[in-house]
């Protein structure tokens, strides 16, 4: 049993932490999210040309560094650290994730332009009336001349005003088929939105859009263990950034409440604040380690890897609140305010925890799975 | 003891209920439901209070003499029950249940006339000046200088957090008369023309990200604002006393029927969102167990505070026991407000910045979500200020905590 990083790892982290402390600052990064595009192209171009960070998790015969999971798990603790709304999860984790599982021709040409940055991609998963379950799609795709004929809408596109390309679930007879659609496609309506953690997304509606058959990822009809696994992929890099945003929020919290005075003495000296940093800390270190252990697990048995994912998911979102809410609290006033960075940090955990199912739909698959057997 | 209304109070029941359902109208209502901060905009808010006030319903707690509706506790609460069942819009404190209690105990002859009935009828809005950047839990640290100059006070400072300073006519403000005095002993309780130059106004948005101009919050410098001397209230030196007495009634607030309208907000998103297994939320049986567990949470109190203000009348103070309500109100309302946010599930994403746009005519963002989703992420990240407001949790619990030791003999 080895929890510590390698020296390639730790060298990931520490290339890509400096890199934002340079170039990722909360200030600039505000004005950013302000503006009508939300995100800095120029960012992701270096993530991908100076620091070779997109090919993180990919085998190297696609120009990857050969990493895997825990590699997304240390990028995206990161990206968490800085709040970084540039697409990493979109196109890297789930994108090059759904691409390297279904492997292929389409991977042997699409990973590569993941890694050199040319193309942004977006998951298209999720439907109104199914709620957090991906497996119940009412979008079709209709063979018809070789190809694919795709009709349906999609909601809650995560960075989908900036994608070149979709990828997109939807049923064709009885099973559920994946699909990687260009984004310029024609009947493709898009509308683009902003979230509540600074982000941007789209809801899509698809009218006779025409995808070649080369565009589709795996086998006709078998796309539904490819996407739950890659989902579990999703929460586990969910969960590293907010472990991330955890770590700020309390760094935060500690200089705060040793600077700020009230009644002639430091905050940090009442005893009721020091134990609520204390109980955040404790929330953030279990939620640390149980992130990590369900990376690692990442590649056991469906159902195992599910039962991590889950355990993850719920205790992360939990701890969390736990630790935003306690952030805010402690600041006072100051805590309220779109001023500080605490705020910001606060609403990214608060969007990550209605991502990928929340801890209601986790602790119920949980449930399910674990109950199962007994 | 006994439970049940006497036919009078039914009948009294039955006014209020008429009379909301021809006040409450469309646009109340379409704003109400669309607020990030439980406050309408301005146009809103003061068309809803004047309406009260025509009805001569403004302030249920005010004495008769000055224009209270003269009720007895259980009509207050009544008229509590029923606004906040249909979900009414609050009235804003900071004057009717505020500054015009201690103008009414503390006030000069012509004070009382020149400020009540502008009050009363919202013809003035009021903002209050207290907390500072330096002192917030500890207010009475307080730095704004008031130097007297002739008729006036010429003050200098900031004021933080200040609650709608944008909207007010008036600031009631605790300023420093007194450096050398005991901190408690040297301030002053004052009047002030929100016009008068040398006030600028800076805005602070919150974390649910309001346009400009509907801010909750803001930062007001003061430089050499000219204060005349007959806008104090009592005596120079006795501010303290003053705050401590409205104190009590800023934290005299009744919290059971406005956790039963936000569990009636929560019973209204179960019914449209869909359930993970198909169907709609409200026959998850997940949300049901949780559901069940804060609305038995509000029945407990609601019954404390039923128990507890039937027996106050109007017009007093409350101490100790209002602590306890501002803990346990505030506690369930951020956890109901926490609760619809789970029940929107990925409906919590998108973030609507200008949720009054499509009731005020204003270009209307895209709306990739239903209404009944639209303002409720919001709410919860602003719902973090009511353990911060009008005295912390953390302070509430010391008070509560020395008055739980007091009562044993014991000092904390
Ligand atoms: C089942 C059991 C087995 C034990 N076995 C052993 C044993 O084998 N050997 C042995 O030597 N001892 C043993 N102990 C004793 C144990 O270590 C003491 O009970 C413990 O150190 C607390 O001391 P106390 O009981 O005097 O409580 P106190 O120290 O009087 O504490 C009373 C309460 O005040 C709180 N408190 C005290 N100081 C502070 C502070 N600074 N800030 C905030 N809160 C404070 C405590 O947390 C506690 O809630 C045992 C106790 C138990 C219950
Ligand atoms: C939305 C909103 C509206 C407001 N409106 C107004 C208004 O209209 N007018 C006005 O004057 N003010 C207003 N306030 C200010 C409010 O009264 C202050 O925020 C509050 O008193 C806390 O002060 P602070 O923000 O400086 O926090 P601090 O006092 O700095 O407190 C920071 C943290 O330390 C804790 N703490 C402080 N002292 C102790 C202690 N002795 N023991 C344990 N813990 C302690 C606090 O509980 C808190 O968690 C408003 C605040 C908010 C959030």
């Amino acid at each position: 049993m080895d929890f510590d990083y390698s020296v390639e790892q730790n060298l990931l982290r520490d290339t890509l932490a400096s890199y934002l402390a340079d170039h990722y600052d909360f200030e600039t990064r505000r004005a950013a999210v302000a503006a009508p595009a939300g995100w800095r192209p120029k960012i992701w171009a270096d993530l991908a040309e100076r620091l070779n960070l997109l090919g993180a998790p990919f085998p190297e015969e696609f120009g990857g560094l050969g990493g895997g999971a825990v590699e997304n798990a240390i990028v995206m603790e990161e990206l968490g650290k800085a709040l970084v709304v540039e697409p990493y999860l979109g196109t890297v984790v789930i994108g090059g994730g759904l691409l390297k599982q279904a492997g292929g021709a389409l991977a042997a040409q699409w990973l590569p332009r993941v890694i050199a940055g040319e193309v942004v991609l977006a998951f298209a998963g999720a439907e109104r009336q199914a709620r957090y379950d991906l497996g119940q799609v009412a979008t079709t795709a209709t063979p018809r001349n070789g190809g694919y004929v795709l009709d349906g809408r999609k909601t809650g596109v995560t960075g989908g005003p900036w994608a070149s390309h979709f990828l997109v679930t939807a049923r064709t007879g009885a099973g559920l088929s994946l699909l990687l659609v260009d984004a310029q496609a024609e009947g493709i309506t898009r509308s683009d939105y902003p979230t509540i953690d600074g982000g941007r997304a789209s809801d899509l509606v698809f009218e006779q859009v025409l995808v070649p058959a080369d565009r589709l990822l795996g086998a006709e009809g078998g796309a539904l263990p490819l996407v739950e696994r890659v989902a579990d992929e999703a929460v586990c890099a969910l969960c590293a950034e907010a472990v991330g945003a955890m770590r700020r929020m309390l760094a935060e919290t500690v200089v705060y409440a040793s600077q700020r005075k009230q009644f002639g003495a430091p905050l940090a000296s009442f005893q009721v604040l020091q134990h609520r940093m204390a109980d955040m800390f404790t929330a953030l270190e279990q939620s640390a380690a149980l992130t990590l252990v369900a990376t690692m697990k990442l590649d056991r048995p469906a159902d195992e890897r599910a039962l991590a994912a889950s355990a993850a998911k719920a205790q992360v979102d939990k701890a969390a609140k736990f630790v935003g809410e306690s952030a805010v609290q402690i600041h006072g006033g100051m805590g309220i305010t779109e001023e500080l960075s605490l705020g910001h940090y606060f609403r990214r955990c608060t969007a990550i925890a209605a991502q990928f199912g929340n801890a209601d739909f986790h602790l119920r698959r949980y449930a399910d799975l674990s109950l199962a057997a007994a | 003891m006994n439970l049940d209304y006497t036919p009078d109070e039914l009948a009294f029941r039955d006014e209020v209920r008429a009379w909301i359902k021809q006040a409450y109208d469309a646009e109340l209502k379409q704003l109400m439901s669309q607020s990030k901060n439980g406050y309408l905009d301005k146009a809103g808010q003061v068309k809803w209070q004047k309406k009260l006030a025509a009805k001569g319903w403004a302030a249920p707690g005010w004495p008769v003499q000055y224009g209270g509706p003269d009720w007895t506790p259980t009509q207050r609460y009544i008229f509590q029950s029923e606004t906040s069942a249909a979900g009414c819009p609050i009235v804003s404190p900071m004057g009717i249940a505020m500054v015009a209690y201690v103008i009414m105990e503390y006030g000069s002859e012509a004070q009382k006339q020149r400020f009540l009935p502008k009050i009363l009828n919202t013809d003035e809005c009021w903002c209050q000046g207290y907390s500072e950047p330096g002192s917030g839990s500890d207010l009475a640290s307080l730095q704004m200088s008031a130097v007297r100059d002739g008729d006036h006070y010429v003050l200098n400072g900031s004021k933080i957090w200040t609650t709608h300073a944008q909207w007010a006519d008036w600031i009631f403000c605790l300023v420093r008369t007194n450096r050398e005095a005991k901190a408690q002993s040297g301030i002053t309780f004052l009047l002030a023309d929100m016009r008068t130059p040398g006030i600028s106004i800076r805005s602070l948005p919150s974390l649910d990200g309001p346009i400009d101009g509907e801010q909750e919050v803001n930062q007001l410098f003061f430089e050499n604002v000219r204060v005349p001397v007959e806008n104090r209230i009592g005596e120079e030196g006795l501010g303290w006393t003053y705050a401590k007495y409205l104190l009590q009634f800023e934290r005299g607030t009744a919290y059971g029927s406005l956790l039963r309208y936000l569990l009636a907000k929560i019973r209204r998103i179960a019914r449209e969102q869909p359930a993970n297994s198909g169907g709609l939320l409200i026959d998850d049986p997940d949300f049901r167990r949780r559901y069940a567990e804060l609305a038995v949470r509000v029945e407990a109190v609601d019954a404390a505070e039923l128990r507890f203000f039937s027996s106050v009348e109007s017009g007093t103070a409350i101490g100790a026991m209002s602590s306890m309500f501002k803990l346990v109100g505030t506690e369930l309302q951020q956890a109901l407000s926490e609760f619809a946010v789970e029940a929107l599930g990925p409906d919590a994403l998108p973030f609507v910045q200008d949720s009054f746009a499509e009731v005020r005519g204003r270009a209307p963002p895209v709306r990739p979500i239903p209404d009944h989703a639209a303002a409720v992420t919001p709410l919860y990240f602003n719902y973090r200020k009511t353990s911060i407001y009008a005295g912390t949790n953390e302070i509430q619990r010391n008070l509560l905590a020395r008055h739980v030791l007091s009562a044993a003999g014991v000092r904390g």
